[in-house]
């Protein structure tokens, strides 16, 4: 072992220093699109949060229970405050035609795919 | 040489040593089992007057929630459809996380909380359950004559 070896320490950025829950989501392609549905259970709508730049997709909530004055815990499975989650996405997504619905908790998203990237039909000529 | 490395029974292992740190960390559990990772996830609270009971189970009819109490013992069940595409349908499935299925679980209530008086509502995916304590157990000042 060498003594001298330093300890490096990662900064970390401003955005990931709140701890926050990491939502489960199911990712579908078909041929014109990709679905995103993602589980963010008390997150009332005006708590959800959707950015694209670039090519990340973010999704951040808060959650919003209506907690009686005075409760106190006994016993907590969600003990954070807030989801977060990360998507890189890909360069043939139409990042200008995201569709978003939240209904119950349920978060869908609808990403078409670019026009010249939708799969075509390659005829085959008979020379 | 990967096969050695990560033979089947690995992910079996893993699941035991899961177990273990769980046993290690958490308090006794309940002999019911309200033990953390299933579904819906839950928290539980109390005040004074009532015992909170919240149940996050997103993308369900409110209507085909079951939640029934009986001898002190709260049960919350139904099923959850799943919104992956059939195998019929020209669909790949990259990322499948989400719930889906039939699920059941279980709260010991305390001693003093009355089966009559519960109320249950369901908001932005989060089923909220209060039961009001018996009034005989709750705090009273006794006044001095």
């Amino acid at each position: 072992m060498n003594e001298k070896t330093k300890v490096t320490r990662q900064e970390e950025s401003p955005a990931r220093t709140e701890a926050a829950l990491m939502p489960p989501v199911d990712v579908v392609e078909d041929a014109n699109a990709i679905i995103l549905y993602a589980d963010l259970p008390g997150v009332s709508k005006d708590k959800l949060h959707l950015h694209v730049e670039a090519e990340t997709l973010t999704i951040e909530g808060e959650l919003d229970l209506d907690v009686p004055e005075g409760m106190e815990a006994t016993h907590a499975e969600v003990s954070l405050g807030r989801y977060r989650r990360v998507f890189t996405l890909s360069r043939e997504l139409d990042t200008e035609k995201v569709s978003a619905e939240f209904r119950n908790g349920v978060l869908t998203l609808r990403i078409p795919k670019a026009e010249h990237a939708q799969p075509r039909r390659i005829e085959v000529k008979v020379a | 040489m990967y096969r050695a490395l990560f033979s089947p029974d690995m992910f079996a292992e893993l699941d035991r040593l899961q177990r273990e740190m769980n046993q290690a960390f958490e308090f006794s559990p309940s002999i019911r089992g309200l033990s953390r990772g299933g579904f819906p996830a839950m928290n539980v609270g109390s005040t004074s007057q009532s015992v909170e009971i919240y149940a996050f189970a997103p993308g369900i009819d409110p209507a085909s929630i079951e939640v029934n109490l009986e001898k002190g013992v709260l049960t919350i069940a139904g099923e959850r459809a799943s919104d992956l595409p059939g195998k019929e349908a020209k669909a790949n499935v990259h990322i499948d996380e989400r719930f889906a299925g039939t699920f059941r679980r279980v709260v010991t209530l305390p001693e003093d909380a009355d089966p009559d008086r519960v109320s249950a509502r369901y908001r932005d995916g989060v089923l909220h359950i209060t039961i009001q304590r018996r009034e005989t157990a709750q705090p009273r000042r006794i006044s001095i004559q």
